[in-house]
């Protein structure tokens, strides 16, 4: 048999000279090789991603020509578009923003201990208790909202307690609130902030925290400079992929806040499918598309985590 | 004098006792509040799969097996149902096939473009629902195609390709390559290599990405909603009703997924366990 | 025996699979890892490639196994040319430096993958007994992760040899084992190369493991071969500092030819006048390093023992004696400053001479090598092992 795998290479005689032509062949088919897997994807992420922002943005420099059909409209490359949206709707992007940003801290706070306990302090519960927390995600993410809807409602044990607590007043409402939005949405995304942090954590050798304290560093010290650097990576994934959808989402204030609470998403929902107005759904999407990659630009700078591009 | 001095350090001890307590189990403590926090919106939705409630579900009314028993009761709910496994299924296929020949393409090979793959990949994970669902109902209406089912599949197959090619590319790196060559030091041709060990070892990474895709699909809604037309999925189907009521049909639904979904995982988490401990 | 004569029997194993690198060169970018290396392996020797970490010994047995093209050079086997082969169209098999075994294979789907690649018969029976080979019988049904590293290292062995290869790689097969396990597994290697017969071209750093396996050693440095030879002509006559120093230890000393009588070289070290057999001599200007194996000199308290027919250096001081048990080693400082290293064998009750004794130091002229002056005495220098670099005086 092993003679049998010799068949075939007789005539591949590697000459002093040129190198044997099988060999570039076979160069060049492997150089081929990455290209015809990544073509199909990619072609897919060309046509139905790329293309979609390209149309975005030559639709976000178009007009609505006088007394032409709703939803006609033709390219002026009126960049006078931006400024106007921006002026109409400071607010809501600035909504946006504020909201996402709380959401994401509190996300973090809520899910950085959670994850801690369960990478080093749930022993042989650690899997059940990894499937436990993200659980709650396996419910239709609109009926987990309207669950908050009823939570947080007037009459509901939430309010009754905060109020005989007097942490609240007895007029103050918690529902259709900004407070509310932002406990929604804190909630919706947890498990993308929970799950890298847990992965990172998990990758943590427990033996490098035993050494720190054996190098005379506290519990808090330890805490500080070993196990929060280490787990940075999942730190810096886990807070952009809550912050992101954070500051584009729109169920949460739309069934948990009031017209003060409306964010970007809100805007671009009615923009685009009720009042039918592309140029400016399309000026708000491309500029709160364009913060979002600046600021996350940014962080991960100064995070000094590229790991995710 | 000495009474008084122990009965003092005693009351101390078991002061100190108790902040130590404290101290040594915040953590457990915190996580028990957390768990706690996580599961009170899910106990509402079963809860309320009970509600003898009229067309809107926002009240409590006695408890009733009826919807349980009739969950397709209420009008269009099990026809967006199905609507939605029907899209997940397709989009998950599509989108674990092509994402992990990138994710293969990314972890094995050498190539010009690699940067501008990576930053095409990880942009749609960086831009807001909201964004990707607008712009891609544009380039439809652009090109004269009326949102349907097959728009709402393209779209959920484009947005679950990055989380298969992150997560595939994750296990495939932490794949040693020394197995691959040791298999094809043992006469294994490039596609036994393949089949017999690349991948089985990389399945689990496959599968999780299939499992991430099915799930984004599955309870997508603002995407959806953009790109849909009049075809009804169960999240739009939940909002749309959101605005007259919500039947507890939906919550009975959303409550057996829940618990399929928490078997399934645990189940295969035995198994696992069980294989590791096999000798 | 079975096997080797099963082996014999299929044609696979005789002569005329001779292994022959033909002035291989491997380059990474501009960084040379194998540089112009020829090398002969014939059938059936237990084969060892010794080197520093880094030298290119996991870089040649990767060109062999086929994981690597070579950048120039060619690779036969027999009359095979597999210079540019896919690794699983030569008859040659791996045991790779961290065993590399499929993790969601069993023990015996582990062994038989190379059998049933092949479409082989008798699968059962040739991995049963491959295993029986290694003793790893009752352990077919285990996953790799349930054994320990030396039940592993073994399951990769029987892995490999069930293929019957012409040629067999071990790449540091036995580094991350335990030196006591180490020690009990290269004679149970050495064994098992025997009994099968087949080629065994075993990659080590440890000069030790090296010296008790092999019939041949290649000792490379910086991707060449130093030396070639059996274990024992390495170390008895070294040509290169580099050997004389990463096998055991030498004193090596500078010194200048004053002329020759009979058979014998006379030499001047540092005043002194030596001798050594002319045949010894690799180097051929009169600026030459004279070589000489500490465990060879014998120590004594200086005036005592003269003997004109030794050689010998005089005023000597003990710089630092440590006591082993089976010898106690000795640095002792030359009046020209240099620290030449002693081993003395505890045989007689004489106490172990503590430092600041005056010594003198004698050795048989024929235990003198000698090597090019010019070579770099620190060569090849193993700091890792305690030794000290003999500065050169
Ligand atoms: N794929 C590679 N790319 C670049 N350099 C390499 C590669 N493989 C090995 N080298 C370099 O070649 C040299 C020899 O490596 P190796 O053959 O592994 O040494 P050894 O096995 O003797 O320790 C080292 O300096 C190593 O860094
Ligand atoms: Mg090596």
């Amino acid at each position: 048999m092993t003679v049998a795998a010799g068949i075939g290479l007789g005539e591949r005689q590697a000459g002093a000279g040129a190198p044997p032509p099988a060999v570039t062949e076979r160069r060049s088919r492997r150089k081929l090789t990455p290209y015809l897997l990544l073509v199909p994807g990619m072609a897919w992420l060309a046509i139905f991603f790329i293309a979609p922002i390209v149309t975005l943005l030559s639709t976000s420099t178009q007009t609505r020509p006088e007394g032409a059909e709703i939803g006609v409209f033709t390219q002026t490359f009126r960049f006078a578009n931006y400024l106007d949206a921006l002026e109409g709707y400071g607010p809501e992007f600035g909504r946006s923003f504020l909201y996402a940003l709380l959401a994401t801290v509190l996300a973090l706070a809520i899910s950085y201990p959670l994850a801690y306990a369960i990478a080093f302090k749930a022993g042989r519960w650690r899997n059940l208790l990894l499937v436990l927390v993200v659980a709650p995600f396996f419910v239709s993410f609109l009926l987990r909202t309207v669950a908050w809807k009823q939570i947080l409602a007037d009459d509901a044990w939430v309010a009754d307690l905060l109020r005989a607590l007097s942490v609240i007043g007895p007029q103050t409402h918690i529902i259709n609130s900004a407070p509310a939005v932002v406990i929604g949405i804190t909630y919706n995304f947890l498990p993308f902030m929970i799950l890298p942090i847990y992965a990172s954590l998990e990758r943590v050798d427990p033996r490098l925290m035993e050494a720190a304290g054996d190098l005379y560093s506290s519990a808090l010290t330890t805490f500080r400079k070993v196990t929060i650097p280490l787990s940075m990576p999942g730190i810096v994934a886990g807070t952009l992929l809550t912050f992101i959808p954070a500051a584009g989402d729109y169920v949460n204030s739309a069934l948990l806040g009031n017209k003060d609470t409306t964010m970007v998403g809100n805007v671009i929902d009615s923009r685009f499918l009720r009042v039918v107005d592309y140029p400016t759904a399309a000026v708000l999407s491309v500029t709160l598309m364009a913060s979002i990659l600046v600021l996350v630009g940014f962080y991960i700078r100064r995070a000094g985590t590229e790991e995710l591009v | 004098m000495s009474t008084a001095t122990a009965s003092s350090r005693n009351g101390r001890t078991s002061g100190q006792r108790l902040s130590r307590w404290l101290s040594t189990n915040a953590i457990r403590i915190y996580a028990v509040i957390g768990f706690a926090y996580l599961f009170v919106p899910v106990a509402y939705t079963f809860a309320y799969s009970f509600n003898n409630s009229g067309k809107s579900n926002l009240n409590w009314r006695g408890f009733t097996l009826e919807k349980w028993s009739n969950p397709c009761g209420a009008p269009d709910v099990c026809t967006a149902l199905g609507n939605s496994l029907k899209i997940g299924l397709i989009a998950t296929v599509v989108a674990t096939v092509l994402g992990t020949m990138i994710a293969f393409a990314l972890a094995r090979h050498r190539f010009r473009g690699r940067t501008a793959t990576n930053l095409t990949i990880f942009l749609p994970m960086a831009t807001p629902e909201v964004v990707l669902g607008a712009s891609l109902l544009a380039l439809f209406l652009n090109a004269g195609i009326n949102p349907g089912f097959w728009t709402i599949v393209i779209a959920h197959v484009m947005f679950c390709i990055s989380f298969v090619v992150v997560t595939v590319k994750a296990r495939l790196a932490g794949l040693d390559p020394r197995l691959e060559q040791a298999a094809m030091d043992l006469y294994a041709n490039e596609a036994q290599t393949f089949r017999r060990v690349t991948l089985p070892l990389v399945a689990p990474g496959i599968m999780a990405g299939a499992l991430l895709a099915f799930s984004l699909s599955f309870d997508d809604f603002i995407i959806t909603n953009f790109n849909s037309g009049d075809v009804n999925t169960f999240p739009k189907f939940v909002w749309v009703s959101s605005l007259r009521g919500i039947p507890a049909q939906a919550n009975v639904i959303a409550s057996a997924m829940f618990f399929i979904a928490l078997f399934t995982v645990l189940f295969a988490q035995l198994v696992a366990g069980r294989r590791r401990k096999a000798t | 025996m079975s096997r080797a004569s099963k082996g014999t029997a299929q044609g696979q194993v005789d002569g005329g699979r001779d292994l022959r690198i033909g002035n291989v060169t491997k380059r990474f970018g501009s960084f040379v890892a194998v540089d112009d290396l020829s090398l002969t392996v014939p059938s059936g020797s237990f084969f060892a490639l010794l080197g520093p970490s880094g030298c290119g010994k996991t870089t040649t047995l990767r060109m062999v196994a086929g994981l690597e093209e070579p950048s120039e050079g060619s690779i036969l086997i027999g009359d095979q040319d597999v210079t540019f082969a896919k690794p699983y169209r030569r008859p040659v098999n791996t045991v790779f430096q961290s065993y590399a075994l499929f993790p969601h294979l069993d023990i015996f789907e582990n062994v038989a993958f190379g059998l049933r690649r092949r479409g082989s018969k008798e699968v059962k029976k040739q991995v049963d007994d491959a295993l029986e080979l290694v003793e790893l019988g009752g352990f077919a049904k285990r996953k790799p992760a349930q054994l320990s590293g030396g039940q592993q290292q073994r399951v990769a062995l029987a892995r490999a040899i069930v293929n019957n290869p012409a040629v067999l790689l071990l790449d540091e097969p036995l580094g991350a084992l335990d030196l006591k396990l180490r020690r009990q597994m290269q004679i149970e290697l050495k064994r098992i190369q025997t009994e099968v017969g087949l080629t065994f071209v075993h990659v080590t750093h440890d000069q030790e493991e090296a010296m008790t396996m092999a019939d041949t050693i290649a000792v490379m440095n910086n991707g060449r071969i130093e030396q070639l030879g059996n274990p024992e002509e390495l170390y008895e006559s070294p040509t290169t500092t580099f050997v004389a120093n990463f096998l055991g230890q030498s004193n090596l000393i500078r010194s200048s030819v004053t002329g020759t009588s009979g058979t014998d070289v006379q030499l001047e070290v540092h005043g002194g006048r030596l001798a050594m057999p002319q045949s010894r001599r690799n180097g051929a200007t009169d600026d030459l390093l004279i070589g000489v194996r500490p465990e060879k000199i014998r120590i004594s308290p200086t005036g005592q023992d003269a003997n004109a027919e030794q050689n010998e250096l005089l005023g000597g001081v003990v710089t630092d004696a440590s006591f082993t048990g089976v010898s106690t080693q000795y640095l002792v400082r030359m009046p020209w400053g240099q620290e030449l290293m002693v081993f003395a064998q505890n045989v007689g009750v004489g106490g172990v001479l503590a430092p600041g004794t005056q010594v003198d130091l004698r050795w048989d002229p024929a235990h003198t090598f000698a090597l090019d002056g010019s070579l770099d005495a620190g060569a090849g220098v193993q700091r890792d092992e305690g030794a000290t670099p003999v500065p050169v005086g």
